[in-house]
């Protein structure tokens, strides 16, 4: 059954939230210089996760949930048959291959769309007034709903898959360019104005070296949800046999693989982390040498 | 448009009213002429500001005029407006960029502005790395690279510390003993409106309207000593009691 409860809620929230934290932690570790306590918190942590993780396995699942200890493999078996058995192991690269290809296609498209857009609306308010609303629209629409009609347009293949990553992905591009775009100095306008500056030297001079931080903001939480848009639209759409993450994770569950399910789920978690820590990184190189963060 | 001797500046009946109804300024005239140096202290939100606003066309006024070749016009801001993504060499070349000047010519002007406000050796360096005051110096680069016959400085030195302040100021003089522009400075600080000026002009609560000037007879160069000097303290003392008898 493809009606799996996957959490849609799209709204981007959560890794915003996570992309100021981790900006704040950054901020801060820079002032006063790295510590051991750095390492050895996160660390600890995951080790009582995964212990955890092994309790509920052996006994916590039967325990408190009344479940079979299979529904929740022990993490040592997870990585076993997904890192060793060559047939699984395959599966999760192919699905992998297929996953990332989605998502930076889609990724592509929403970054070239959304900032397209949010420059379209930074240019006068009323544009901006009036096009919104068809976003925040777009952002409140489930994905669940609009399944036979994204199915309709797009079929049941890659173009529909790509078509949920960029309805996930791409509020917040445009969001936090069109911030960006409108958050210089009124009186850095002022120096502009009274030099006669263009719109277009505004834009290319003022505005959007200005909204670059933001931009980086949006790239990577959007990078983050194009993920999570391809894995979703590949549970809905598979047409065509391009066995994605999403795809694998449905099979392996269908076919009570639960080893090689949780892989392919910690495998699509992963690959969120990783593009996310990707555009952090490569925000700090192109804007770190400059930009200050607000909060010291 | 009158050339050589006459005003580099010139109000005539300037009144602003917002469209939200403020009424900014009332029936405000007065000159600058090459060489003055003129600074209107008055209480916040008197309006002392948006003079500047007019005088550099930022703001057309709801009535009268102001007279001024804006092609020679500089502005100084409250904050340094620097651009954070530039280094102090390409923030001081911004305007003359935005003027269209060739790029050796900017970058020639912009290290002289450089080492004439103190901050040789800080070209590469960007704002962040700066202190308040070297950012205000900056600025000041940044609005001499067009050599400007008339300077507008709209409280540049509110946010800075005394200290910082005083050699701010002693800049500003050394530039307008060099320079002899036509100076019109906004403040609410009545010692840097003495040490600074040839006239200071008291301007009174909203709406804005000029109440009382006098002329300051201190020869340049100023120095830092002359604020300790009695007739400095005799003339602050005069402008305070007619700014006090402003606010009512």
């Amino acid at each position: 059954m493809t009606s799996a409860p996957v959490v849609v809620d799209g709204t981007g929230a959560g890794l915003d939230a996570a992309a100021q934290i981790e900006d704040q932690l950054i901020a801060a570790t820079k002032q006063r210089g790295r510590r051991l306590g750095d390492y050895v918190g996160p660390l600890l942590v995951f080790v009582l996760f995964i212990v955890l993780w092994e309790y509920m396995h052996r006994d916590g699942i039967q325990r408190w949930l009344g479940r079979k200890p299979s529904v929740l493999p022990s993490p040592v078996t997870i990585i076993d048959q997904s890192l060793f058995n060559k047939i699984f192991r395959d599966q999760l690269i192919t699905g992998l291959g297929w996953t990332c290809l989605v998502a930076f296609v889609g990724l592509g498209i929403t970054i070239v769309i959304g900032m397209a857009l949010a420059i379209v609306m930074a240019q006068k308010a009323w544009v901006e007034r009036s096009l919104y609303p068809y976003l925040v629209a777009l952002q409140a629409t489930p994905v669940l709903a609009i399944v036979p009609i994204i199915y309709t347009v797009f079929g049941g293949g890659l173009g529909a898959r790509i078509y949920v990553c960029i309805m996930i992905a791409i509020f917040p591009i445009v969001t936090n360019t069109l911030f960006g775009l409108t958050s210089a100095d009124a009186s850095q306008h002022d120096l502009f104005t009274l030099r006669h500056a263009s719109t277009w030297t505004r834009m290319r001079k003022l505005q959007f070296p200005n909204a670059m931080p933001a931009i980086f903001t949006g790239f990577r939480i959007s990078a983050g949800l194009s993920v999570v848009g391809a894995v979703v639209g590949e549970q809905f759409f598979r047409e065509g046999a391009k066995p994605g993450l999403g795809v694998a994770i449905d099979q392996f569950r269908t076919r009570l693989q639960r080893p090689p399910m949780y892989g392919a789920i910690i495998v699509a978690c992963l690959l969120g982390i990783v593009v996310f820590f990707v555009f952090g990184l490569l925000s700090r190189l192109v804007v770190g040498h400059w930009y200050e963060s607000q909060r010291s | 448009m009158e050339m050589g001797s006459g005003p580099a500046l010139s109000f005539r009946g300037v009144s602003m009213v917002f469209p939200d109804g403020t009424h900014a300024l009332q029936e405000t005239t007065f000159d600058v002429s090459p060489g003055e140096f003129v600074t209107v202290v008055g209480p916040s939100g008197c309006g002392k500001s948006t003079l500047l606003k007019i005088a550099s066309g930022l703001h057309q006024p709801t009535t009268g005029k102001v007279v001024v070749d804006r092609k020679k016009l500089g502005y100084v801001f409250q904050d340094a407006t620097l651009l954070q993504w530039r280094s102090v060499q390409r923030n001081v070349e911004l305007l003359a960029e935005l003027e269209g000047m060739p790029k050796g010519e900017r970058a020639k002007r912009a290290t002289d502005a450089i080492r004439t406000v103190g901050l040789a050796g800080f070209e590469a360096k960007y704002p962040k790395q700066l202190s308040g005051g070297m950012k205000m110096r900056a600025s000041l680069a940044r609005t001499l690279v067009l050599e400007p016959d008339v300077f507008l400085f709209d409280e540049p030195f509110g946010a800075v510390d005394e200290i910082t302040r005083e050699r701010l100021n002693d800049e500003v003089i050394s530039l307008f003993q060099q320079r002899r522009f036509a100076g019109l400075f906004i403040t609410h600080s009545i010692a840097e409106a003495v040490f600074l000026s040839t006239k200071v002009l008291v301007m009174s609560a909203r709406p804005g309207k000029l109440v009382a000037s006098y002329d300051v007879p201190f020869a340049y160069p100023r120095s830092p000593e002359l604020r300790f000097d009695p007739e400095f303290a005799r003339l602050s003392g005069e402008i305070s009691h007619s700014l006090r008898g402003a606010h009512v």
